[in-house]
């Protein structure tokens, strides 16, 4: 049986990392993180685990190490946020590229200008395009199941393609919860033994991996790796399913919360599904057709669930927790919006802009959202498709 | 014969060790080549030393000409060559078409 702790966000990944004991875990601290990578050279230096734990000169050195380790064959955990995942950014695109199971925690947060050290999504949206399997959590124990699945995901022969586990700054990463930790074996059974199928270490058995091609092999190698991020479906499904039998914790692409008859349904990723959901009872309480849907996977984007949780509402509204500058609203919204796009019948299609730099994002504010999607059901709707919550004029 | 996508090993992997010797890399010199001439060479192996790309033949410590498979036609070899008149001069290259 599971120990009930208090724990933050940054405390619950590093003690499912400290249960995963990787061979390596090159990092560089950065706010709101920090933690996590303080909490396992902590470990190192206790011997409590018997991981090589690097602090290179940069983000930029550590997931190059990284990249390294990987190659070898070595299980690879690393840890960053904001302007350290940014700096990472080359990298990222390498490590997919590469196919390596390496697995990030990140605490999201802004982006500069101007400096802001809380959270929201555009380091990870950031990456969006990087290659990287993309999980989002609500609190401290989302953050510790994802990170635990997240190796199974990674790792898996079809699969091997690094992922980001995203929980929000501050909101998440500093904010002491209840948080169930596993028994070490448990979860180490759970794991398993990584099996790399090559290391550039073994000399008996030389190999070349990251060599140049132009334009007659870059597209077929391209194609060759979206496979991998595409068999995750499968994996991200089964992982969920099976850590839901051996934990109790069922994970999916996303939690539908009172959406059956729903006729208005928000999206949400991140720690504010918990502000969301208080407020869809609220609203049931007062008759409205609400209902919620915690967006958990990013990357691969599970359209077609989407489409089938989505096709029967009358308008859907997407909160976006970082922006595109000049696009057609933020990237989840254009993303949900086109999914949506293939029904006959089309639901109403909203963006709510939030929390930028870690603003609140209240109960108040998400119900104006609500009735914000309601009012544009109506024939007579004249109103905004891209809406600020919380934002002063 | 060109591989499908399918057909690729994950992750850029490519399994044969020292394929790159199939790989004849001097097909894309640019317009000249260096011309050895061996009667003023005085086997000092300036060339050898600043050739970016090995390819300088060398046999028992003298040099022995030019390995077009790889040279890429920089001309750093003629540049560096001490002896007068030049042992290397570079020549416009002969392309038939």
């Amino acid at each position: 049986m599971g120990k009930i702790t208090i724990l933050t966000g940054n405390a619950s990944v590093a003690e499912a990392i400290r249960q995963i004991e990787p061979d390596v875990v090159a990092a560089y601290p950065i706010t709101p993180s920090t933690a996590v990578v303080q909490y396992v050279a902590q470990f190192v230096a206790d011997g409590i685990i018997k991981s090589e734990f690097v602090c290179p000169e940069s983000e930029h050195s550590a997931m190059s190490m990284c990249i390294g380790a990987a190659s070898a064959g070595a299980r690879v955990v690393t840890a960053t946020a904001s302007q350290g995942l940014a700096l990472m950014w080359e990298l990222l695109y390498i490590a997919a590229g590469l196919r390596l199971p390496i697995v990030t925690a990140v605490a999201c947060r802004a982006l500069s200008a101007p400096i802001n050290i809380h959270g929201d999504h555009s380091d990870t949206f950031g990456a969006r395009d990087s290659g990287w399997i993309q999980l989002y959590s609500e609190n401290p124990q989302e953050a510790y199941d994802n990170m635990i699945q997240a190796i199974r995901i990674s790792e898996h022969p079809d699969v091997r393609t690094p992922i980001l586990v995203g929980f929000d700054g501050f909101v998440t990463s500093h904010s002491a919860e209840n948080v169930i930790v596993e028994e070490d074996d448990e979860v180490k059974k759970f794991i398993g033994e990584y099996n790399p199928p090559v290391s550039l270490l073994n000399i008996k058995n030389p190999v070349t991996i990251g060599s140049i091609v132009f334009t007659d092999y870059y597209f077929e190698m391209k194609r060759n790796q979206i496979e991998g991020i595409e068999k995750s479906r499968e994996v991200i499904k089964k992982v969920g399913k099976e850590f839901g039998e051996k934990f109790g914790r069922k994970y999916d692409f996303f939690e539908s919360y009172r959406t059956e008859d729903a006729e208005l349904i928000m999206v949400v990723m991140g720690s504010a599904a918990g502000t969301a959901r208080a407020v869809v009872d609220v609203m049931r309480e007062e008759g409205e057709k609400v209902g919620l849907i915690k967006l958990r996977v990013l990357r691969p984007f599970p359209y077609n669930e989407l489409i089938e949780a989505l096709k029967g509402a009358k308008a859907v509204g997407v909160m976006d927790r970082s922006t595109s500058p000049g696009g057609f609203g933020a990237p989840l919204f254009t993303e949900i919006r086109s999914a949506l796009y293939q029904l006959d019948s089309r639901p109403m299609v909203l963006n709510f802009i939030y929390g930028l730099g870690g603003r609140d994002v209240t109960m108040e504010n998400i119900k104006e959202a609500f009735l914000k999607l309601k009012d544009s059901t109506k024939k007579s709707w004249k109103g905004e498709l891209i809406n600020y919550l919380n934002l002063r004029e | 014969m060109k591989l499908g996508w399918k057909q690729l090993h994950i992750g850029t992997l490519n399994p044969e060790a020292g394929n790159s010797l199939k790989n004849k890399t001097g097909t894309f010199r640019s317009a000249e080549k260096p011309l050895f001439h061996s009667e003023t060479c005085i086997h000092c192996l300036f060339c050898w030393a600043f050739c970016p790309d090995s390819a300088i033949i060398v046999e028992e410590g003298k040099m022995k000409g030019i390995n077009y498979d790889y040279c890429k036609g920089c001309g750093i070899c003629v540049v560096e060559c001490p002896t007068k008149p030049k042992s290397l001069e570079m020549v416009t290259e002969e392309i038939s078409l």
